[in-house]
Formats: structure tokens, C-alpha cells, sequence
């Protein structure tokens, strides 16, 4: 059975291998836990998940798996009655005991319980009688009800009602694309420059040598500083509208980068650059950052990548107000310009096929602007653009 | 073994599980989370609440994985054989034990952090799977294989800088320490202040909460944060109703500095109050 959530989770693209799988069994044949879904729940995302990006994913492949086993799980069989006594014992204060004296004490509750659980089918949230999470009703989770019975979730003291894997915490870490493509990333290690800086640290063994011999033999030792990954990188990816398309290829190659550098920072523009970026595309109405604050923040040692598709009407790039999403005071060329006088080194990656920019006119006015660092999103291109940049 | 959490730290029930899971199948438990959610802190309490000794690693950018083994002090060597001292001979002289060898060569077992692994060569994990798997390497000056006499409960701490590679990962357990909510975070605050008067608490937990949420930040503040802001509002004696103005939104608290370290994000808080003391 858990085979099948084994494969699901795999078909949602979570890289969980067989050994994670055998950790998990052994996990469970341990028994160092009580047995419960909230449990199960941390101790499988502990074994088979290994990044918070796949979290959500997960969560959301849980869900669905145990939707239905969870409404088969007969709770009111699990809950032998002394054992409910003694936790009301230890639980509840004497003014909370007093109260459920009020509702007719233990025994009636319990009664009321066992209808509830008969009638009620669905799983529930909030209300006023069903068994669930939220709400007032005595029973289940989270309850505002003095009286109420937590059930299922023996052993939390954290009050989360609603399923963890129901809340999505995890949705913002996920950036929904495996590394598949091993050729961007050779291209990209291009980029990482070893700058020789840092600590004195290794035996430079010639220069040792050579020394030693001209000290007549007595040990002249001489160092050399590490190498270090020192490479900072901006990029700049085009989202919404005509590059749609490509969005995927878009965020391979950013997938890709993200181990690669020192510093990697990422905002989205749609079409051209104007006054605000963003970083989540679905916040790009509240969560906008102003383009001079981005300017002033990054050293112009930054590497400035743009992605995008070119592809505009020339108005959105040579008129003010031409942009399509609000009415700009200065033309994007302006933008272009500024980001390009504070990071002199820049380049343009176009994931449009090469052959399709001669019958664009705005790929011909960028092409100028950037100075003829557009390249297309192909291996080839990248060795270009990243041989550039690591000058 | 079993970790319960501490009186001064505050452990949610699936990291309490996490920890447990790692203890019983002695795999190696790698942690994440945002800064200032006590990520090394968990391997402190964890080695003070089990009665072990804690033996910490701190990973630098120029931390190499031989360091955390041993390290053969050839130069030294070198040297003392110019000067012909007699304990030149003997190579283990010169043989440095890491923090690793130490740990396995310890007659009881030890908590082991890593701390901040993310910091090293993306190779560096690389380079200790064996180590990490089996719990043994081989020294090769001494032609001898140094084997953990117990294994170590290893806590691996990582801000996300780089990512790790997926050999390592599968060795690990991952937990990702989710910042805390606000009951949660209550409980934290009452570990660390005692006698806190509840409506200071309140606003306060008002105001933090409502910074962490102003879109934009480039640094949330976090618990460290607010524990030293709440140290300086108790040492400066301010009363609840500072933190509130009469409308019940938007004051500019005092100390505010201690919450929000970075220019830019003081003057996107500012320039915010003021857009909505406008807008009123």
C-alpha cells in the first residue's frame, strides 16, 4: 500500500530514491513514536523529502493519498474510555472540569460523541455540532468549546486543527523544476571564476622550491591564497504575455544557476524593465520593488543576466507610456540603459530560436541597446554569454 | 534516548520527532530554517538534555573535508627533520586529529554538529559520505582505519546557500524548521522572560508580527530579534500603550532598530507609516 504512495510521489517529480523508501519502512518498524497520521505525516516528508522546495509537492501528494484512508479510520475504536478519562484528568483545569459537569458530565459527552461520529460522513472544519477542526462543537480539534474532546491529535501541543499537509505552507520554497538538463549546467559552470582571494592558506609547492634553493638549501616556505567561488549574479526573467512559452526553459536555466554562484538574486519584469520588479509572480501586484532601489542595491561587480523573448511592439520599449501593464514616465530603453551603466557586465539570453529574430523589430532595437549581447538559450549561446561574463 | 525538548528551548512536536527518528536510526539529521530559528542551538540543547558531550565543527569557505579527519602536519615535519629532532622518526607526530576522529574515538557517544555546511566547496559533502554512512575512514600516514566506537548523533546545520548534493541528502534526514507561530513563539518569549506583563506582551507580538508581514523586507526580523527588543523595552521600562498609538495601528514602536537592522528595510517601514498616516 505504501508502495503506491511511493510511486505517487515519484510521478509528482520528488526525487525519492529506494533507500529512502527501506529508511521509511525502518522507521516504522522502530516504533520509536506513537502510532497517528501527524506522525506518519513527519516522519515520512523526514525520510523521503530533502528539500523545503519539495515540501508543498509533498503536501499536497499526501493529501490526496490519505483523503479517503482517513475517513475510514474508525477514531471512536481507538479511543478506549479510561484512557480519555485520564488525559480529561491531567488536561483540563477544575473551572474546564466544572464546565463539563455543566454539559452533563463525562459519560453524556462521551454518548454525544459516539452519535456524532455515526452521523456524520464527511470530514468537516468549523461549524457548530460536526466533528472536525475549528469551530464549537465539543469534539475535535482546536475547538473554542471548553468541553471539547481533541481527538486524533493525542500528543500536539502546537493546536494546528487543520492538517499540516492542508495548510500549503510550503508553497513559496517550491520553484517547480528539477535540474534535467546537464548541458546549461556546464555551460554555466563557465561562470565560476576562481578569483584568487581569501585567507592565506595553500603550500604553493614551485615557488616553495625555488626559494628554498635560493636560501641555500634552508626551508623557505611560501603560500598562495585559495581559490574561491566569488561570482555574484542578477537575473532578470521576463514572465507573462508572449513568454509564456518559454517560461520553462526559463526556469531550467535558473534551476541550473542556482548552485552555481555566490550570489544569486532573481526579479521578473514583463516584456521590458520599468519602474518596479518583482520577485513573486503572483504578488506582482503587492510585492513590487522599486527598479532604483535594485540599482542601488547591487555592486556593480554583479553579473546582470536578462531573460526574455524580445518580442514587443517597439512602442514598449522606445516611448514613454508604451509599456502594457501601466502608464510609465520613461521609456523601458531608459531602464535598459541605467541597468547597463551599473552593470557594465550584462547580457541578454533569448530562448527564441535565433533564426526568428530578423523578423522581430524589437529584438533588432535590444540586440542595439545591449550592444549586441543578446544570445540565444542554447548551449552554444550560453558558452558565448558566459565566456563574457567571465572576463 | 529520547529528546524531549528543554526548559530553555522550545521544541515543536515534529522536530521532537525528527530528532527521535535520527537518535533511533542513527542517520544523520540535517536541519534548515530560517536564520534565528535556533537551528544550532537544537544540537546544544539536544547534547545538554541527553547528558552527551556536544563536539561543534563550524564550517568555513575554506573548510576542506580532510580538516574534520585529520590533517598531516608535513611542514612541521619538514622543518624539525632540518633541525634533526628524534621525533621526526615517528609520523604520527605529525598527525592531527579532526573534530571527526575525535568524535569516534570518544569512549561514550557525543552529539556532533556541523554547523553551516552550506558555507564549504560545493564538494565538501562530497567528500564525507563514507564517513557520514559508516562511521569509519581510513588514515593513511598511519596505515590504520579509524572506526566509531559509538555512533555519533550528528546535527548538520544549513542556511541554504548553496545546495547540497543528493548522495549526501539520501544519507540524511532533512527537517526544515518552520518559523514559529504565535502560540509557539509565546512559549518561547515566556522561556526567556519570566514575569513578561501581558498587554506588553501582546503589542509587542502585534508590532513583530506585523513587520514580518510588510511585503518587501529584505531581512525579517527573527526570535533572537525579538527576544533583544523585548530585553531593551523591558530595560527602558516602556509601557504597552507606546507600542499601540490611540487607533490601534500603525506607531512607529521604539526601538525599532533592534528589529529591523538594515537601512533599506527601516525606510521602506517608515516611508509605509507615513503612507498610511496619509492615507488616513
Amino acid at each position: 500500500m505504501l508502495l503506491d504512495f511511493f510511486f505517487q510521489l515519484r510521478d509528482a517529480k520528488i526525487p525519492v530514491t529506494v533507500r529512502e523508501y527501506l529508511t521509511l519502512l525502518e522507521g516504522m518498524k522502530a516504533q520509536f513514536m506513537t502510532p497517528s497520521l501527524d506522525n506518519f505525516y513527519h516522519l515520512s516528508r523526514l525520510t523521503l523529502v530533502k528539500d523545503e522546495r519539495f515540501f508543498d509537492r509533498f503536501d499536497q501528494v499526501f493529501g490526496n493519498y490519505f483523503k479517503g484512508l482517513e475517513k475510514n479510520m474508525d477514531l471512536f475504536a481507538q479511543l478506549p474510555k479510561d484512557w480519555l478519562e485520564k488525559r480529561f484528568n491531567r488536561e483540563f483545569t477544575p473551572e474546564e472540569m466544572a464546565a463539563i459537569e455543566a454539559m452533563g458530565g463525562l459519560d453524556k459527552l462521551m454518548e454525544r460523541l459516539k452519535e456524532l461520529l455515526k452521523e456524520q460522513k464527511e470530514r468537516h472544519e468549523g461549524g457548530s455540532k460536526w466533528i472536525g477542526s475549528g469551530g464549537t462543537s465539543p469534539f475535535g480539534n482546536n475547538g473554542y468549546n471548553p468541553e471539547g474532546v481533541r481527538i486524533g491529535q493525542d500528543e500536539s501541543r502546537n493546536r494546528r486543527a487543520v492538517k499540516v499537509w492542508d495548510q500549503r505552507l510550503y508553497q513559496d520554497y517550491d520553484d517547480e523544476l528539477e535540474i534535467g538538463t546537464r548541458n546549461i549546467k556546464i555551460a554555466l559552470r563557465r561562470l565560476r571564476r576562481f578569483a584568487r582571494e581569501g585567507a592565506q592558506e595553500e603550500l604553493d609547492l614551485d615557488n616553495t622550491i625555488e626559494s628554498t634553493a635560493r636560501n641555500a638549501g634552508w626551508l623557505d616556505l611560501k603560500m598562495r591564497p585559495e581559490r574561491h567561488n566569488s561570482v555574484k549574479v542578477l537575473m532578470l526573467l521576463d514572465v507573462g504575455g508572449s513568454m509564456d512559452d518559454h517560461i520553462r526553459r526559463t526556469e531550467e536555466l535558473f534551476s541550473a544557476a542556482k548552485s552555481e554562484f555566490k550570489h544569486l538574486e532573481f526579479y521578473y519584469f514583463h516584456n521590458c524593465v520599468y519602474d518596479f520588479l518583482w520577485k513573486k509572480n503572483h504578488r506582482r501586484h503587492s510585492e513590487r520593488f522599486q527598479t532604483t532601489d535594485i540599482l542601488r542595491t547591487y555592486n556593480s561587480d554583479y553579473r546582470l543576466i536578462f531573460v526574455g523573448d524580445a518580442t514587443m511592439s517597439p512602442y514598449e520599449i522606445l516611448q514613454p507610456g508604451g509599456s502594457v501593464e501601466y502608464n510609465n514616465k520613461e521609456a523601458g530603453a531608459v531602464w535598459l540603459r541605467r541597468f547597463l551603466d551599473r552593470f557594465p557586465k550584462a547580457v541578454w539570453l533569448n530562448p527564441e530560436p535565433e533564426g526568428l529574430w530578423q523578423y522581430r523589430q524589437s529584438v533588432e532595437i535590444l540586440q542595439n541597446i545591449m550592444e549586441h549581447r543578446m544570445h540565444p538559450l542554447t548551449v552554444g549561446g550560453l558558452e558565448t554569454a558566459m565566456r563574457y561574463l567571465s572576463k | 534516548m529520547r529528546f524531549e525538548g528543554s526548559k530553555t528551548y522550545v521544541a515543536t512536536d515534529d522536530l521532537k520527532l525528527a530528532v527521535n527518528a535520527a537518535i533511533t536510526l542513527q542517520r544523520p539529521l540535517l536541519i534548515k530554517g530560517e536564520p534565528g530559528t535556533g537551528k544550532t542551538l537544537l544540537a546544544e540543547e539536544v547534547a545538554a538534555s541527553l547528558g552527551l558531550e556536544l563536539m561543534q565543527w563550524h564550517i568555513k569557505s575554506t573548510t576542506k573535508a580532510q580538516q574534520g579527519l585529520y590533517e598531516y602536519d608535513a611542514v612541521s615535519r619538514l622543518r624539525d627533520s632540518q633541525l634533526g629532532e628524534a621525533r621526526v622518526k615517528d609520523i604520527a607526530n605529525y598527525i592531527v586529529k579532526g573534530v571527526l576522529w575525535q568524535a569516534f574515538e570518544a569512549d561514550k557517544p557525543v552529539v556532533l554538529l556541523i554547523d553551516e555546511i552550506d558555507k564549504a566547496d560545493i564538494e565538501f559533502p562530497n567528500d564525507l559520505l563514507r564517513e557520514i554512512d559508516r562511521m569509519e575512514f581510513y588514515c593513511y600516514e598511519t596505515k590504520q582505519l579509524i572506526k566509531a566506537k559509538h555512533r555519533p548523533i550528528v546535527i548538520i546545520t544549513s542556511n541554504n546557500e548553496k545546495e547540497l548534493p543528493d548522495a549526501f541528502l539520501r544519507r540524511c534526514f532533512f527537517h526544515y524548521i518552520q518559523f514559529p507561530d504565535k502560540a509557539t513563539m509565546e512559549s518561547i518569549v515566556a522561556v526567556h522572560f519570566k514575569n513578561l506583563k501581558k498587554e506588553l506582551l501582546d503589542a509587542a507580538m502585534a508590532s513583530f508580527f506585523g513587520i514580518r508581514a510588510l511585503p518587501g523586507l529584505k531581512k525579517k526580523p527573527t526570535t533572537s530579534e525579538l527576544i533583544d527588543w523585548l530585553r531593551l523595552l523591558l530595560a527602558e521600562d516602556i509601557p504597552a500603550s507606546a507600542l499601540q498609538a490611540k487607533d490601534g495601528k500603525d506607531a512607529i514602536p521604539p526601538m525599532h532598530g533592534a528589529l529591523l537592522k538594515n537601512e533599506q528595510d527601516i525606510e521602506l517601514f517608515n516611508r509605509l507609516v507615513f503612507m498610511a498616516r496619509q492615507g488616513r
